[in-house]
């Protein structure tokens, strides 16, 4: 296997705009005759296949969802950052660049974080000419809040439904060219297969989610846009059906998954309540930038929150972390988070939980205020626990949220299969090993407005693409395989469901390749994810059958697929021996208990092969170093 | 924690061609402290292990904001309580012993594709025929140029809010869309960046919404008591304003 990342040569501040200069273009008149398949129409999705679609292409576009609006985008709260410095306040794009390749803890391409950082203001003018309703101030200006891992306000939002409004642009362009007859939209629809001919990605195979048919698709390039993998856990807050899959498969095909561990944690969620709990509910980061987090000092303390004085309440963030306090990347709140509740000072009926406390910026600002900033998330934490923050701190509790893994690709965009472009959450280029607040928006649509469009033009100009028809023996094949995979999950007819199997395989990761993992944990949990898959396929019970809507057969294939991701991100976990942002390996800290790196040996992204099952993964290691030419590595320090 | 002993009466239909009916089900150990979605799971779990198929119904983010849940519980779209997803709603509402009747939301222009899950693709139809700014990738001025006075921006988002979940259309006894087409016509009308194509886009999405068999508007104001988000009726005022206007 082949991973060039083709990094442009160069200072690091003209490598884009040096790269669009060189790249190839195709000609109008030829655009629309290449076919582009667009899989998933979250934020990277859409906005790829509007820009596309805009440009001349033949785009079809396809999602699991019944609307191309619904993607798991539409549920980011905080917001979307962006160099404008509008506040004045000594931003810059090195500045933002810096910050997010230090968050990442290093473990990124600095020139695609460079990139990421110079894309974010057109993206911020972009929204604003599609009428996205970001917040303002009364000069009639937008607004900025700050948010975790920065010490400038950088952020734009729109209340706690950034997501939403940018998703909503997003999809709107997309629908204008849908109604122009440049896109096609098939919404329930699911990806099972890449079809790969003469080495090229040429197609893909769906199940139609209404009728149960499985259809074949051919383009002269495919374009991932799936989003991450946080279900694999059962529990996080990730929408109930966003789902590995469609990248599995691709990976299956031959494209390199990178980086798979890598995993991020969110610390502010609301609470387990109990074992029928389906998903966890995310509490906007931003909260963190009024609210206290705090813990009783004494494990024993029985009190009510409001009843326990200021000398006997233990705000470890503020106490460790004096220079960013509440506002400590997402790695640290959550590490800290487990710190102190494994030590006995968690609150709420399970222990698993601290304080996030409003009452000193009610106090401060006055509720009004603070209803204006998060009065909708707090209505929603209210509907959730039944109790009122306004009077009463909130119990948050860490949750998976992201996944900085996903396929390999290079500067481009491009995965090692020629043809197959990934972007957003789905692949792992520019978070490294940890992701900052309100970034996941920014390079979704970074991506998907502002690179993709260009370099899959340069890939085109020069990609000699035979004629294939549906039925050349590559789409049957890949059309057989994907019928055969359900029946097969369909005949089982065992006696315990899906989700249980989810489940048990969710609570092996949490437990063991979650917040910290060890040398000997990550060992037990291989075994165990290997004995749980092979009982999956002797004792589960798919209800129905493929003909017709049927959410538990998507399910079970789903959830296959994350036997097998599973086993790779210990894998991973267990070849990387450091700690490094999100991925904290018990053996590597430093004496203050924060993530010893290992710059030496491990400053590489794994990029793994895939090899087949076979009672184990079949997986192969390949490293794609990673060269600072214009960053020095330090010891993150948020002190 | 108290558990509960749920009675279910539940739509259920193969298809959008055969007859549904209702089938009954009782439910033990409810939790309070369980999303009513989350009751569902626990039924089909139920259902799945005894060799029954499940019941269908749509959801996916769970946080309300996506707005692919949108059952019709005891008459009344998204349940009791006032804006609240049906994913929101928890068991706490209810009571041991309550029987509850659940249906798909029920219009023309939302066929049922099999128990509870309907398509919804109407509304596709209708942001397609003018729901946008026609601003192309990479032609947008900077951003601070086009200043936009607070209380504008902020009504304007209080339309953006809608999650296109269809209760609207399923409290309307006109099976009207008017809520939904009146808030995304709001949204974009009153904004500054949405004023060039105003008449346009207000004939065009307003045409659309008839085409697709939705009915007009009596001013019931059903739909503005049971959407999750509280978009305001005057949306729909909003929207005919415009449109005459357009029209003239």
């Amino acid at each position: 296997m082949k991973l060039e990342s083709n990094v442009p040569s160069g200072p690091l501040e003209e490598k884009w705009d040096r790269h669009l200069k060189d790249i190839k273009l195709v000609s109008p008149n030829n655009k629309r005759k290449h076919k582009i398949i667009v899989v998933g129409t979250g934020l990277a999705g859409a906005s790829a296949a509007s820009s596309l679609a805009e440009l001349g292409y033949e785009v079809s576009t396809f999602c699991i969802q019944d609307s191309a609006r619904r993607a798991h985008s539409i549920a980011a709260q905080g917001g979307i950052n962006a160099a404008k410095n509008y506040p004045n306040d000594g931003d810059s794009v090195w500045r933002l660049f810096y910050d997010t390749i230090k968050g990442g803890d290093y473990r990124s391409r600095e020139a695609n974080v460079y990139r990421l950082a110079q894309n974010s203001n057109s993206i911020i003018d972009q929204a604003v000419a599609q009428g996205v309703p970001f917040a303002r101030e009364y000069s009639g200006l937008l607004d900025n809040r700050s948010f975790g891992g920065a010490q400038v306000s950088r952020t734009f939002y729109a209340r706690g439904q950034t997501g939403q409004q940018l998703l909503l642009g997003a999809y709107q362009a997309m629908m204008r060219e849908v109604h122009a007859g440049k896109i096609k939209n098939y919404p329930r629809h699911e990806m099972l297969d890449l079809v790969v001919v003469d080495g090229k990605a040429r197609g893909i195979i769906t199940r139609d989610l209404v009728d149960g048919s499985i259809n074949r698709w051919k383009a002269d390039a495919v374009v991932l846009c799936t989003g991450g993998y946080g279900n694999v856990f059962y529990l996080s807050t990730n929408a109930k059906n966003s789902n590995v899959t469609a990248a599995w498969r691709c990976h299956k095909r031959g494209a390199a998954f990178a980086n798979p561990c890598m995993v991020q944690i969110h610390p502010t969620c609301i609470p387990v309540s109990g074992d029928y709990q389906s998903k966890l509910t995310l509490m906007s980061e931003s909260l963190r930038n009024d609210g206290r987090v705090w813990v009783p000092r004494d494990p024993e303390d029985s009190r009510k929150p409001n009843d326990i004085p200021e000398e006997d309440r233990y705000y470890y963030l503020e106490e460790k972390y004096p220079s960013f306090g509440n506002l400590v990347p997402r790695d640290v709140a959550s590490r800290n988070a487990k710190m102190v509740t494994d030590e006995g000072m968690g609150v709420g009926e399970t222990g698993l939980a601290v304080y996030l406390d409003f009452r000193d910026a009610i106090k401060r600002e006055g509720k009004e205020a603070i209803a204006a900033k998060y009065g909708n998330l707090f209505d929603m934490y209210q509907n959730i626990t039944d109790d009122n923050p306004y009077e009463v701190p909130m119990r948050i509790f860490p949750a998976v949220h992201y996944t900085m893994g996903g396929l390999w690709v290079d500067y481009n965009l491009m995965s090692n299969i020629p043809g197959l472009f990934v972007a957003g959450e789905a692949n792992f280029s520019d978070h490294g090993a940890n992701r900052l607040g309100a970034s996941a928006l920014m390079q979704g649509l970074s991506d998907g407005y502002f690179i993709v469009p260009y370099t899959i033009g340069n890939y085109i100009a020069d990609a000699e693409l035979a004629d294939v028809t549906t039925e050349h023996d590559a789409f049957t094949e890949a059309a057989n395989t994907s019928s055969e995979t359900l029946d097969k999950l369909l005949s089982v007819d065992g006696d315990k469901t899906v989700v249980e199997f989810h489940r048990e395989l969710g609570k092996i990761m949490w437990d063991k390749v979650g917040i910290n993992r060890s040398k000997e944990g990550l060992q037990e949990a291989i075994e165990q994810i290997r004995e749980l898959r092979d009982d999956f396929y002797e004792n589960v019970r798919v209800p129905g059958d493929a003909a017709y809507y049927n959410k538990y057969l998507e399910f079970a294939h789903r959830v296959a697929d994350y036997f097998e991701l599973a086993e790779l991100m210990a894998i991973d976990a267990l070849d990387r021996d450091e700690s490094c942002g999100c991925h904290l390996r018990e053996e590597y800290q430093t004496e203050e208990g924060e993530a010893l790196r290992n710059d030496e040996e491990y400053s590489y992204v794994s990029a793994w092969e895939y090899g087949g099952v076979n009672g184990k993964l079949n997986t192969t290691l390949h490293k794609e170093p990673l060269d600072f030419e214009f960053v020095e590595l330090k010891q993150r320090s948020y002190k | 924690m108290s558990e509960m002993t749920i009675n279910l009466k539940i739509w259920r239909q193969k298809n959008a061609k055969s007859e549904g009916k209702f089938q009954d089900f009782k439910l033990n150990g409810v939790s309070e402290h369980m999303s009513f979605l989350e009751m569902l799971d626990v039924l089909n779990e139920n259902l799945i292990k005894e060799g029954e198929e499940p019941v269908e119904f749509d959801y996916d983010c769970r946080e309300g904001i996506c707005g692919s849940c949108n059952l019709v519980i005891n008459g009344r779209a998204h349940g009791p309580k006032h804006m609240t997803a049906v994913c929101q709603l928890h068991m706490r509402n209810y009571s041991d012993g309550d029987t509850i009747v659940v249906e798909p939301p029920r219009a023309k222009a939302f066929p049922i594709i099999k128990d509870l899950v309907v398509d919804r693709s109407a509304f596709d139809r209708i942001i397609e025929s003018g729901g946008y700014v026609s601003v192309k990738t990479g032609a947008a001025p900077e951003a601070n140029l086009i200043p936009v006075e607070k209380d504008t921006a902020d009504q304007a988002f209080d339309y953006a809010t809608c999650i296109g979940c269809g209760a609207c259309v399923a409290a309307c006894p006109n099976s009207s869309a008017s809520l939904f087409t009146g808030a995304k016509l709001a949204h974009l009308n009153s904004l500054p960046q949405g004023k060039p194509e105003r008449d346009k886009r207000s004939i065009a999405m307003v045409e659309q919404m008839e085409a697709e068999g939705f009915g007009d508007c009596s001013n019931y104001a059903e739909c503005e008591a049971v959407c999750p988000v509280g978009i305001s009726i005057s949306a729909i005022a909003e929207m005919r304003r415009d449109y005459m206007k357009a029209a003239l």
